[in-house]
């Protein structure tokens, strides 16, 4: 299978608006690179081939001894974060290669991967969108609980898997297909359409779309 | 400054003239029909500005056939090709909603007198 996944590491900025033909287009604005290649994995020594990202500046004292051998191997001043890309095309990189916004273009099609906003520990009708009881009609300070959760003596016992209230947020989430709205390579920003996971400042991965090749034809 | 303001100044529009609710405004704004666009003329009475920066949006009241009509532009929005200030008004409310209950003279707006230099 030949996959071909471009990717760049970021940071998500916040929400704007823009103009696209006399529309109101919502946009994130990511500060997306500039990454660099820290390692290149081939199939004959690794097994499987991708390619290494770093992203973000760090103090180079607070980088420990076998990470900072890592960086050193790879001639590159350390950075902050790492991440793995499978490609298929990873043998077109080199090491110390600077990887910036260029690699995306208006309209492509990206996954953007972050970790959520953690929630705490949320009931069900936030948490599973559960609707909760009537506001009304006798109900007595149980309008936002779950109600049943299962049987009586048969099965005796709650199944496994059941949804409940728990801790909500804070794990790692996909938001695929968005469209890239715009690319300023002088200020390193990639502008993409809709909302993105994650607070602002968190860190997010942008990458070529993995379902693109599934959507029906004429789809983008 | 906020992080994107750079970025929200790119979209922002310069020309647009001050004004406020009360203010009577001609807003020519391009409409396209099919291939061709022409410009159509808004002409009626701010009752609310309402928004920041970039997303702000203003609505503009008329009374068209004894129907009142009511649009909302974004201040920046491309499609407005100007604005003209007809008049000023004299008003103590930033919204004006009560408009909508008022018909004919009661539904007039003082002009605004311009302070006389003393």
């Amino acid at each position: 299978m030949d996959r071909q996944v471009k990717g760049i590491l970021g940071t998500k900025l916040g929400m704007t608006q823009v103009w696209d033909n006399n529309r109101v287009v919502p946009v994130t604005v990511v500060q997306a690179g500039p990454c660099v290649v820290t390692q290149v994995r081939t199939v004959d020594k690794d097994g499987y081939s991708a390619v290494q990202l770093g992203y973000g500046a760090i103090d180079p004292r607070k980088v420990n001894k076998p990470e900072a051998g890592h960086f050193a191997k790879s001639g590159v001043a350390p950075r902050r974060h790492l991440v793995e890309l499978r490609t298929t095309d990873a043998s077109e990189y080199t090491l110390g290669q600077e990887v910036t916004v260029d690699t995306f273009q208006a309209g492509t099609l990206v996954d953007v991967t972050a970790r959520t906003k953690g929630k705490g520990f949320a009931g069900v009708m936030k948490r599973h969108g559960f609707r909760g009881l009537g506001a009304g009609h006798g109900v007595e300070r149980k309008h936002r609980s779950p109600g049943s959760i299962g049987g009586c003596a048969t099965p005796g016992r709650v199944f496994k898997g059941v949804r409940m209230a728990g801790r909500m947020g804070g794990v790692r989430y996909t938001q695929q297909n968005l469209v890239v709205q715009a690319v300023d390579p002088e200020n390193n920003l990639l502008l993409v359409r809709g909302a993105v996971p994650g607070p602002k400042g968190g860190l997010v991965l942008v990458r070529t779309a993995a379902k693109v090749a599934t959507l029906p034809e004429g789809g983008a | 400054m906020n992080t994107l303001d750079a970025l929200d100044a790119q979209s922002q529009r310069t020309d647009i003239p001050d004004f406020r609710a009360g203010d009577t405004l001609k807003v020519h704004a391009r409409v396209v029909e099919g291939n061709r666009s022409r410009i159509q003329v808004f002409q009626g009475v701010v009752i609310r500005r309402q928004g920041a920066g970039l997303r702000e949006t203003f609505t503009i009241r008329k009374i068209s056939f004894g129907v009142g009509v009511e649009r909302t532009y974004p201040v920046n929005s491309p499609v407005i090709d100007r604005i003209e200030v007809v008049t000023r008004g004299d008003v103590r409310r930033a919204k004006l909603y009560y408009l909508r209950e008022l018909r004919g003279k009661a539904a007039k707006i003082k002009e605004k007198r311009e302070k006389q230099a003393s």
